[in-house]
Formats: structure tokens, C-alpha cells, sequence
């Protein structure tokens, strides 16, 4: 009989009994009717804000090609209520909680972090890919200067780990990871959601009532891959990927392109029990290939760094 | 777990007029003793050649029982999940999760019942019909339909007694003077115990404008259909507030006076 595969990654000071978990937005205690919650290598709860939100118009959602597009808007019930009403859903749960938060400025950004850095909160997930009401609504996560801002007041105030979540919607994304590692931050979530817009032909009508939203499923995988692996060079810190993981091998691509743990978000739509499959995949997969610490899969793609020179040598030959 | 996912194999699946597919499922668990009307299941519509839907589809449950493992739905083919699912031919599986939702409410001890439906409502009512027929409810229905060919009476029906008022578009007796009138003689005359309806915006309207009290299932676009991802709010009034609820997990049946104007999309 074989030792059991170790499951175990560390994200930082925190110590996951496996590296899936859910995204922020994509999880809530309702889910503790299809699945065994202990399972899970932590439990990111949705954004909570500072102030109250009401959130987006309806329809808050419409479905794309191998996708979805969202606009719910962050509804939010407030710092107070998720500390009295959220945080209890999940106190006998022996899985760690990591706090998802947004806030209009760095500032508040720095007081929600330390009004959450409670017991029962073993992270917080800052989601600075949300709109900045002091650069315009411009996204932090989409300037290196807001993003290092943010995540440096943060941590001036903040008494757990701080994870800062990245948006996709940038051109270097390698400058922004290094931004955040910089301010402090002791681990990245590569990405958030692809900004999009569909129009419905028929009554020439946007299909978000909020017109623009944010694409997630199995289409953007490949994007959210290829910036996993370009943050995962350019900083020290463990990476997060985040971006269409369906199936346990969609998450073993994140590990390879040098994501240490991984966030599933959309999956859980189609199907609430998704995060077990993939965990349970995982298992198989290291079985199957003899991975004895799935660890070991982090950055493990194998890229033959002389392949460029062969092929031009060989393309020299052909004259 | 109390939510899961059954692969269920497809025994029959006919069209009933030229828009309306009726399908029958054998469920490898005995979901119809776990589900009750006005609940509803998300459908992995499959994938064809032509459509490809990726998230799943809400659907009420048009029949429940007899036996423990059927469960039925009636649907109108109008959009990319729906011609997906036409597709399926009797043998194939097809992946459902639920039963979700919250159903009506019913009393065996009431004297009547009116239902007021229009279009996919009727299917989403039907399940009333039986278990006020069960327990010897009489059923006094209004069906709504563009035209005398589109009104499925039999289909909600089944074989049940019910005193049935049939209003078309066609004829102009769906006209809103015209119902409200025959709405408000059923309520004074009849004084059901309770009033359901499905299907219009405007049959809502009317029972909200005549002082109605009863209840309505919602539909709404969803995601995860399991409180989650907050996509299928609609708002209710309650004690003097505005509230947002969840047509997936606090509905999809609501109160219907309670049911706030809808701010009109677009």
C-alpha cells in the first residue's frame, strides 16, 4: 500500500490541509447542504464592504460561450453583520476562513482589514480589483501605485495575513504582483474576472443590467493560466490561481504554472459539489503519476528552455 | 447531503403543441417523495451541435409521482437551454439538482382554491391540481393563452374536475378590463382560500390591484440556484421596506401581495 498523497500546501503562515478553495463570490454557508465543508483547504467568503451596498440591477448574470458574465455588484450587509451574522455559519468548521474585502479607498480598505482581523479570520483577501473612488473608479489592482497604496495601508493596520486579489484587466500583470509583494502582501490571487459585455441581438439590448460585467468559467482559463505563471516568476510570495477550474486537471495547470494553491468560482454553479471533485481528482492524479507531495507540483511545467535556439538553428539549416 | 446531483434517464419526451415539450424522468432516487409544487430543479441542458448552454436551467416541476422516482416537466422551447434539452431522446441521461426551492403552500382543509395562470405558469401550477383534487379542494382556475390552440387545459388539467375560465389573446377576452372583471366576481363569489398564480407580470398586477392575497412563483435568471451567488433577486415589500429576496432559495413562491413593481430592465 502506498503512503497517502500529501494534500498539504502553506499559503504563507497559513497552513491548508489542501490547496482548493473557493473564490470570493462564489461561496457562501448555503453550500453546507451539498458538500462537507471540512473538506475544503479554506473557505474565502464573499466581499463584505465597509458601508451597506444594495448591489446591481438585475440581470445580475448571462450566460457566454464555455462561460458567465456577473454584475452583482457586491451586495453587502456591512463589516458588523459579517462579523455577528457570517463569521458563526463557520465556527465549528475546521477549515481556515480567509475574510474577502472591498472598500472605495485605501483608507477604508486599511480600517475594514483591521476591523476583521478577529478570531476566526485566518486571512483576508483584499479585493483590490475593485473600483477606486479616488482615481476615478479606476481599478487599485490596475495601477502599480494604487495597488502598493492600498496593500501597504493594509498592512499598517491589518493583524492577519493579507492576500491581495489581482484583476486581470491590466497589460502587465508581473508589474502589478510586483507592486503588492513590495507593500507587503503575503500572497497574490491571479485573477479576478475578465471585464466583457454581451448584447442580446434580438432586443438590441445589453444582457447585464448593469451593461459591462466581469467573464469567468472555463473560457478564461488559458489568460489566467499564463498570468499565474508570469506572477509566479516575478515575485517570492505564493500566487493563487484563479481563473476557470472545472476539473482537477484545470487545477493541476494552475500548480504547474506556479500557483501554490487554487480558487474554484464558477464551477460551483454548475455543479455545488465541484470543489470535492477536484480535490478527490487531485488525489487520483498524484496517484496516478506518482506525485508523493502535491507541493511538488508548484511551477512544475516543464518548458525546455533551449528549444527557441534548436528551432532557429534547424530554421538557419533550411536555407 | 440535501442538495445533490441525479443522473436521470429520460422515458419519455413529446411535444404537446408546436411550442411545449412534455419530458418524464426516472430519477435514480425517490425525489417524488421530496418534492413539493411550485419547487423546481436546475437542468444540465447537453450540449448539441448548434447549442451550447454552460450554466444550468432553473425549472419547475410540472408533475411529481406517482411513483418515487418520476418527476415531469412541461417547457416552452424558446432559448438556447431549452432547444438543447429538446434534443434528448428516451434512453439519454440528463443531469438535475434539487428538488430547490420553497413550494406552495396547501392545506387539505381548505373548500377552494384559484389558480391563475398564463403560459409556462400553467406547468409550474399543475402539480397543484392533483393534490387539490387528492383531498377534495375544489379548483377554480383562469388560463390565460394567445389563442384557443395554445391553452394546454387538458396537459394542467389531467383529468381533474375544476370550474375553468379560459381567456385568449385572440379573441380579446384576455383584455386587462375584461379579466380584472372576471377576477373580481370569482374573488367576491367564490371567496377562495387561497389564490396561486404563475406566468404574467399583468395577472399579478390585477390580484395585487383587487386586494388579493395569495402567492406567486417568480422566475428570475440564475446561477447557482442555491442562495449563493445573489443573481435572482427581486424586490418585495415588507413592514413598510423595500427588500431584496432570493427567487432561488426564499422563493421561488412568495406572497404575492408582497411582490414590489419592477423596475423595468433596459
Amino acid at each position: 500500500m502506498a503512503e497517502p498523497v500529501d494534500l498539504a500546501v502553506s499559503i504563507g503562515s497559513v497552513q491548508l490541509k489542501n490547496p482548493v478553495m473557493p473564490a470570493s463570490g462564489c461561496f457562501a454557508h448555503e453550500y453546507a447542504d451539498a458538500m462537507d465543508l471540512s473538506r475544503l483547504g479554506a473557505l474565502v467568503t464573499k466581499s463584505v464592504t465597509p458601508k451597506r451596498r444594495i448591489g446591481n440591477p438585475v440581470p445580475r448574470v448571462a450566460e457566454t460561450e464555455g462561460g458567465m458574465l456577473n454584475s452583482i455588484g457586491i451586495p453587502s450587509n456591512g463589516l458588523l453583520y459579517y462579523v455577528d451574522k457570517v463569521l458563526p455559519h463557520y465556527a465549528g468548521v475546521p477549515t481556515p476562513v480567509v475574510a474577502s474585502v472591498s472598500a472605495d479607498t485605501a483608507e477604508e480598505f486599511a480600517a475594514a482589514c483591521e476591523a476583521l482581523s478577529v478570531p476566526g479570520v485566518a486571512a483576508i483577501e483584499a479585493n483590490i480589483s475593485c473600483p477606486n473612488i479616488e482615481a476615478d473608479g479606476r481599478a487599485f489592482a490596475m495601477d502599480p501605485q494604487d495597488t502598493h497604496r492600498a496593500i501597504a495601508a493594509i498592512k499598517r493596520h491589518a493583524r492577519v495575513p493579507i492576500w491581495a486579489k489581482l484583476t486581470p484587466n491590466v497589460a502587465d500583470i508581473a508589474q502589478i504582483a510586483r507592486a503588492a509583494e513590495e507593500a507587503g502582501a503575503d500572497a497574490l490571487v491571479v485573477a479576478n474576472t475578465l471585464l466583457g459585455m454581451a448584447i442580446d441581438p434580438e432586443t438590441r439590448k445589453p444582457r447585464l443590467g448593469n451593461v459591462m460585467g466581469g467573464l469567468s468559467g472555463p473560457a478564461i482559463r488559458p489568460v489566467v493560466v499564463r498570468m499565474v505563471f508570469q506572477c509566479a516568476r516575478a515575485v517570492r510570495i505564493p500566487v493563487i490561481g484563479c481563473g476557470g477550474i472545472v476539473t482537477a486537471d484545470d487545477a493541476v495547470e494552475h500548480l504547474l504554472a506556479g500557483a501554490a494553491a487554487v480558487q474554484v468560482g464558477t464551477a460551483s454553479f454548475l455543479d455545488p459539489a465541484a470543489m470535492i471533485h477536484v480535490i478527490d481528482g487531485l488525489v487520483a492524479y498524484c496517484e496516478r503519476h506518482g506525485v508523493a507531495r502535491i507541493r511538488d507540483l508548484v511551477g512544475a511545467v516543464r518548458i525546455d528552455p533551449g528549444l527557441t535556439d534548436r528551432w532557429l538553428r534547424l530554421a538557419q539549416q533550411s536555407g | 447531503m440535501k442538495v445533490a446531483t441525479h443522473s436521470c434517464e429520460v422515458i419519455e419526451h413529446t411535444w404537446v403543441n408546436k411550442r411545449y415539450k412534455y419530458m418524464r424522468l426516472r430519477c435514480p432516487a425517490p425525489l417524488a417523495r421530496q418534492t413539493v409544487a411550485g419547487q423546481f430543479f436546475q437542468l444540465a441542458c447537453p450540449l448539441t451541435p448548434t447549442e451550447h448552454p454552460f450554466l444550468r436551467r432553473p425549472m419547475s416541476v410540472y408533475g411529481i409521482g406517482p411513483e418515487d422516482e418520476r418527476i415531469e416537466f412541461l417547457y416552452h422551447v424558446k432559448g438556447v437551454g431549452t432547444r438543447a434539452l429538446e434534443a434528448l431522446q428516451p434512453g439519454e441521461r440528463l443531469s438535475i439538482i434539487g428538488p430547490l426551492g420553497r413550494g406552495f403552500s396547501f392545506s387539505p382543509a381548505w373548500r377552494r382554491v384559484l389558480l391563475v395562470a398564463r403560459g409556462v405558469g400553467l406547468a409550474t401550477m399543475a402539480p397543484l391540481v392533483p393534490l387539490a383534487a387528492r383531498a377534495g379542494v375544489a379548483i377554480t382556475a383562469v388560463l390565460s393563452a394567445r389563442a384557443p390552440g395554445d391553452l394546454m387545459r387538458a396537459e394542467f388539467l389531467r383529468g381533474a374536475a375544476a370550474d375553468v375560465h379560459a381567456v385568449f389573446d385572440s379573441d380579446g377576452s384576455s383584455g386587462v378590463e375584461r379579466v380584472e372583471a372576471l377576477l373580481a366576481r370569482l374573488l367576491a363569489g367564490e371567496r377562495p382560500d387561497m389564490i396561486y398564480t404563475c406566468g404574467s407580470n399583468r395577472l399579478l398586477a390585477l390580484l395585487q390591484k383587487l386586494g388579493a392575497q395569495g402567492e406567486v412563483a417568480l422566475e428570475q435568471q440564475m446561477a447557482c440556484a442555491m442562495g449563493v451567488c445573489l443573481s435572482c433577486v427581486r424586490l418585495f415589500n415588507e413592514g413598510g421596506a423595500k427588500v431584496f429576496r432570493r427567487v432561488c432559495c426564499e422563493g421561488p413562491v412568495f406572497p404575492l401581495e408582497a411582490v414590489a413593481g419592477e423596475v423595468q430592465f433596459g
